[in-house]
C-alpha cells in the first residue's frame, strides 16, 4: 500500500481546508447529494442531456441561418396577426409566452400544495397548469396553421430562404412535444394526486414503486425546463 | 490513499440511501425476457451486441477478401463495398462497444460494485433494452430493404450521404437514422440509471473515491454519453427532414445530372461540426470503461494496489471533460480557419497528458507486481501495448500539417482500428474472462482462452501494423480497389493479401471463443464465489451466480477501497472491501 492507513484522527480527516473539503464532502458516503431523491437527480440530469439537444438545434437554426445567402424572412411581419384591421406584430407570441409563464405559477403553486398535502388543491393547480399548457399547444397549432396557409413549407416559403420554415417547424414542433408530453403526465399525475395514490402509498403501474408527493416538484422541473427553453426560442426566433 | 484505509468502521452512518423496492418476476416471461433485474438485462444486451458485432465482422471479411483479390468476387460490387464499410463501421463503434460496455458491463458491474440491489429504476433500465433491440432491428431491416443499406460511410457526410449516386439512398439511410435515434434514447433510458445509481445509491461506506476504477471508467463514459449524444441525435433529426422533407439543413444547392435539385442554401460543415462533437467524446466513451476495467484488472492479477488510484481517477475525469473540446481534429481538411486547427491541435495533444500519466500508474502497478499471467491479464497487457501503439500514431495524426497527408488514407484506418477498434475490444474479452466465472459460477476454458489471446492480439498486430505502412504509401482508405495508381508499388497488392490471411485467421478465432462461452456454461470448472481471490464487492456476493437482489438480506458495508493486495500483515494477499478493519490491515 502506498503509505500506512496511521492517520486516523477524525478530526483531520473530517475537515479538510478549501477545495479538498469540498471534494471530499462531494464524494463522501451514498449518496453524492444529500437529501436529494433518485427521482430527482434523475430528472436534474436528464434536463442537462436535453439541454444540450435543445442548444444543438438553437446552434444548427443559426448556423444555416448565417450560411444560407438568401434574405431571411423579418420576424415581426411574419409572426404578425391582423385584428380589427391592423397589423400587430408578435402579438400571438406575447400572449403564448404570457400563458407559458403563467402556467409555471401554477406549477410552482402546486408543488407547494403538494407538500402540505392538500389534495385538492394541488390537483386542480395541476389541472390549471394542464389547460395552460394545453392553449399554449393549441395556440401554437393556430400558428402554425396561419403559416402553412400562407404558403410556408419545410422546404420553402415565399418571403426568403428555406430554411425559416425548416428550423421553424423543427424547433417549435419539438418544444410543443415536449409540452405535449408535460401536460399528459400533468393529468396523469393529477388524477393520481387527486385519488389520494400518494397518501395510501399505492404502488405505480409502471414502476411497481410506491410514490409520493415529490413526484409533483419533479414534474415541476421538468415544467419549468420547458418554459425556460421556451424563453430562448423566443428570443432567437422571434426577436433576432 | 490514507483517508481511504482508516479505520472508517465508527464513522459509518446509519443506511441514509433508500433500498431499491424490487419487483419480484412471477413467471418466466418476467424473469428472463421482460426483465428488470440488471444483471439479466446485462447479458441481454451482452447477447444482442455480439450477435450484431458477428455482422460486422463478417462484413469486414468480405472487405478484406475484395481488397486482397479485386475483381474475383462477382457479388461484392463497388456500392456494396460501400455498403459494408458503412454498416461494420456504425455497427462496431455504437452498436457493439457502446452497448456492451455501457448497456452489457455497465449494467451487471455497477450495482454489484458499488453495493446496490439494482439499478434505481429497474423498469426503466428494461425499456432501454427493448428500444436498443429495436434499434438494432431497424439496423438489420436496412440489410432487406429495396436498395440495401447505406453506403455513405460511418460518418454519413452529407450531402453525398442523401443524394442519389450513394447506395442506400432510398431505405438504407432513413432506416440508419431512424435506427441511431432508438438507440439514444434507449441509451438515455439506461445511463440516466447508471449514472444516478453510482451518485445515490452507494451502500454504507462506499464513497467515491474507494469505488473500483471500473465504476469510475463507465461512470464518466456515461456522463460523457448524456451529453454528446445530444448532438448526434439533433443532427440525425435534421437530417432525416432534408432526405424525408426536403428541408435545407445541411444540403446546399446542387447539381445533380445537369439540373438543379430543390436544395439550397444549408451547412455541410454543420453536420460535421455535430456529428464530431458526439464522435469524439465516443472514442472515449469507449475507452474510459475500458481503462477502468483493464486497471482493475491489472490490480487484481499482479496482486498489487493500483499505483496513484487518486490521479487516476482524476485522470479519467480530466480525460472526459478534455474531450468535448477536440472535435474538430477531425476536420483538419474541411478547409477550416488555420487558427482553430491550431487550438485544436493544442487541445488534442494535451489529451495526451493524463492518457500518459495513467499508463505511466499501470506500468507502475505491475512493476515488482506478483504477476499471474492469467486470460484476463493477458488480454490487459495486450491492451496497454496496442492503446500505446495507437495512442502514439494520434499523436502524428493530431498534428494538422501531419495530418493533412495522412487524412483518408490507411494510416487513418490502422490508427483508429488499434485505438478504439482492437484495444477496447481485448478489454472486452478480458473483462469476459474475468467475469464469467460470476456470471455463470463456472471458469471459461483456460487453454482455449489463451488460444483466442495470441491469435487474436498477435493477429490483430498482423492485420494493422501493416496498414500504417500502406497509409504511408499513400493507399487511400474507402477504395474498392486501387487500379492504377503509379505512385503505389504492386508489392502493397501482396501485402493485402497477407492482411487479408490474417483478418480471416483473427475472425476464426472470435469463433473459437464464442465456443467456449457456450461450451463452459456446461462443462466449465466449478468457479466458487472468489476465484480470482479479488477485493472488490461484486465477488463476495453471498451466491455466485449473484441472485435477485444481490446481497441477500443486508447489504454489505464497506470499510476501505478496492485495491488492498498484498497488505503487509493481513492473513490472506488481498482484503475485501467489506471486510472491517480490525481483522484486516495490519493498521
Ligand atoms: C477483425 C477485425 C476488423 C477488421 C479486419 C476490420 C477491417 C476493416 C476494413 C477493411 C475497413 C475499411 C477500410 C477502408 O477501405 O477504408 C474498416 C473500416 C472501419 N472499421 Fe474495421 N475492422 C475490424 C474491426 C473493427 C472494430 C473492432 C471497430 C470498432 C471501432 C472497427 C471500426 C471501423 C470503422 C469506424 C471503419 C470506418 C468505416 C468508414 O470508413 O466509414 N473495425 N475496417
Ligand atoms: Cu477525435
Amino acid at each position: 500500500m502506498a503509505e500506512p492507513a496511521l492517520t486516523n484522527t477524525g478530526e483531520a480527516l473530517t475537515r479538510p481546508a478549501g477545495w479538498q473539503q469540498i471534494a471530499a464532502d462531494w464524494s463522501s458516503d451514498q449518496r453524492a447529494f444529500k437529501n436529494v431523491s433518485w427521482g430527482k437527480v434523475m430528472m436534474w440530469i436528464f434536463l442537462l442531456s436535453d439541454t444540450f439537444i435543445f442548444s444543438c438545434f438553437l446552434l444548427s437554426y443559426m448556423t444555416v441561418r448565417m450560411s444560407t445567402t438568401v434574405p431571411w424572412p423579418n420576424p415581426s411581419e411574419v409572426f404578425a396577426l391582423t385584428i380589427g384591421g391592423k397589423s400587430i406584430p408578435l402579438i400571438l407570441i406575447a400572449i403564448m409566452t404570457f400563458i407559458l409563464i403563467s402556467s409555471s405559477g401554477t406549477m410552482a403553486m402546486a408543488v407547494n400544495f403538494g407538500y402540505r398535502r392538500d389534495r385538492a388543491r394541488t390537483a386542480a393547480l395541476m389541472l390549471a397548469t394542464a389547460a395552460f399548457g394545453a392553449t399554449f399547444v393549441g395556440m401554437q397549432a393556430f400558428e402554425w396553421t396561419k403559416l402553412i396557409t400562407e404558403g410556408v413549407r419545410p422546404w420553402g416559403n415565399p418571403w426568403g430562404a428555406v430554411q425559416f420554415g425548416s428550423s421553424f417547424f423543427m424547433i417549435t414542433g419539438f418544444h410543443g412535444t415536449h409540452v405535449t408530453i408535460g401536460v399528459i403526465f400533468l393529468i396523469i399525475m393529477a388524477r393520481k394526486v387527486w385519488r389520494g395514490d400518494f397518501d395510501q402509498e399505492r404502488r405505480g403501474f409502471f414502476t411497481s414503486r410506491k410514490g409520493n408527493y415529490e413526484v409533483v416538484e419533479i414534474m415541476g422541473l421538468y415544467w419549468h425546463f420547458v418554459d425556460l427553453v421556451w424563453v430562448f426560442i423566443f428570443a432567437l426566433f422571434y426577436l433576432w | 490513499m490514507t483517508d481511504v484505509t482508516v479505520r472508517a468502521d465508527d464513522a459509518i452512518p446509519a443506511a441514509e440511501v433508500e433500498d431499491v423496492e424490487l419487483y419480484h418476476p412471477k413467471s418466466w416471461v418476467t424473469k428472463y425476457v421482460y426483465c428488470q433485474d440488471a444483471k439479466v438485462i446485462a447479458i441481454q444486451y451482452s447477447l444482442t451486441a455480439m450477435a450484431i458485432g458477428l455482422v460486422a465482422l463478417v462484413l469486414s471479411w468480405l472487405m478484406r477478401l475484395q481488397l486482397a483479390f479485386p475483381g474475383s468476387f462477382s457479388f461484392i460490387a463497388p456500392t456494396d463495398y460501400y455498403q459494408f464499410i458503412t454498416m461494420h463501421g456504425m455497427i462496431m463503434v455504437i452498436y457493439l462497444l457502446t452497448a456492451l460496455f455501457l448497456g452489457g458491463f455497465g449494467n451487471y458491474l455497477i450495482p454489484l460494485m458499488v453495493g446496490a440491489r439494482d439499478m434505481v429504476f429497474p423498469y426503466v433500465n428494461m425499456l432501454s433494452y427493448w428500444i436498443y433491440l429495436l434499434a438494432v432491428l431497424v439496423l438489420v431491416a436496412s440489410f432487406f430493404a429495396p436498395g440495401g443499406p447505406t453506403g455513405a460511410g460511418w460518418t454519413l457526410y452529407p450531402p453525398q450521404a442523401i443524394l442519389s449516386g450513394t447506395p442506400g439512398r432510398d431505405w438504407g439511410i432513413i432506416l440508419m437514422l431512424a435506427s441511431l435515434i432508438l438507440f439514444i434514447i434507449g441509451f438515455t433510458m439506461g445511463g440516466l440509471n447508471y449514472v444516478v445509481t453510482v451518485l445515490q445509491a452507494r451502500t454504507r461506506g462506499m464513497t467515491l473515491m474507494r469505488m473500483p476504477l471500473t465504476v469510475w471508467g463507465i461512470f464518466t463514459a456515461t456522463v460523457m454519453a448524456l451529453l454528446a449524444f445530444p448532438a448526434l441525435f439533433a443532427a440525425c433529426v435534421m437530417m432525416l427532414f432534408d432526405r424525408l422533407l426536403g428541408t435545407s439543413f445541411f444540403m446546399p444547392s446542387v447539381v445533380e445530372l445537369g439540373s438543379y435539385l430543390q436544395y439550397g442554401g444549408g451547412s455541410p460543415i454543420l453536420w460535421q461540426h455535430l456529428f464530431w462533437f458526439f464522435g469524439h467524446p465516443e472514442v472515449y466513451i469507449v475507452a474510459l470503461p475500458a481503462f477502468g476495467i483493464v486497471s482493475d484488472l491489472i490490480s487484481t492479477h499482479a496482486r498489487k494496489n493500483i499505483f496513484g488510484y487518486r490521479m487516476m481517477v482524476w485522470a479519467i475525469v480530466a480525460i472526459g471533460a478534455l474531450s468535448f473540446v477536440v472535435w474538430a481534429h477531425h476536420m483538419y481538411v474541411s478547409g477550416m480557419d488555420p487558427n482553430f486547427g491550431f487550438f485544436f491541435a493544442t487541445t488534442t495533444l494535451i489529451i495526451a497528458v493524463p492518457t500518459a500519466i495513467k499508463v505511466y500508474n499501470w506500468v507502475l502497478t505491475l512493476w515488482r507486481g506478483d504477476i499471474h499471467l492469467t486470460v484476463p491479464m493477458l488480454f490487459a497487457l495486450g491492451f496497454i501495448v496496442t492503446f500505446v501503439n495507437g495512442g502514439l500514431t494520434g499523436l502524428f495524426l493530431g498534428n494538422v500539417v501531419v495530418d493533412v497527408p495522412l487524412s483518408a488514407t490507411m494510416f487513418v484506418v490502422a490508427h483508429f482500428h488499434m485505438v478504439m477498434g482492437v484495444a477496447p475490444l481485448l478489454v472486452i474479452f478480458g473483462g469476459i474472462y474475468h467475469w464469467y466465472p460470476k456470471i455463470t459460477g463456472r471458469m471459461l476454458n483456460d487453454r482455449l482462452g489463451k488460444f483466442h489471446f495470441w491469435i487474436t492480439f498477435l493477429g490483430a498486430y498482423a492485420i494493422f501494423f501493416p496498414m500504417h505502412y500502406l497509409g504511408l504509401l499513400g493507399v487511400p482508405r474507402r477504395y474498392y480497389e486501387l487500379g492504377e495508381m503509379a505512385f503505389i508499388p504492386p508489392s502493397a497488392a501482396t501485402l493485402n493479401i497477407f492482411i487479408t490471411a490474417a483478418a480471416l485467421t483473427v475472425g476464426a478465432a472470435q469463433l473459437v471463443f464464442f465456443f467456449n462461452l457456450a461450451w463452459s456454461l456446461f462443462r466449465g470448472k466449478l468457479a466458487g464465489s472468489n476465484p480470482w481471490h479479488a477485493t472488490t464487492l461484486e465477488w463476495q456476493t453471498p451466491q455466485t451466480p449473484p441472485a435477485h437482489g444481490n446481497w441477500g438480506k443486508e447489504l454489505p458495508i464497506v470499510y476501505r477501497w478496492a485495491y488492498d493486495y498484498s497488505v503487509p500483515g493481513a492473513a490472506q494477499d488481498f482484503v475485501p472491501q467489506n471486510q472491517p478493519a480490525a481483522t484486516g490491515a495490519a493498521a
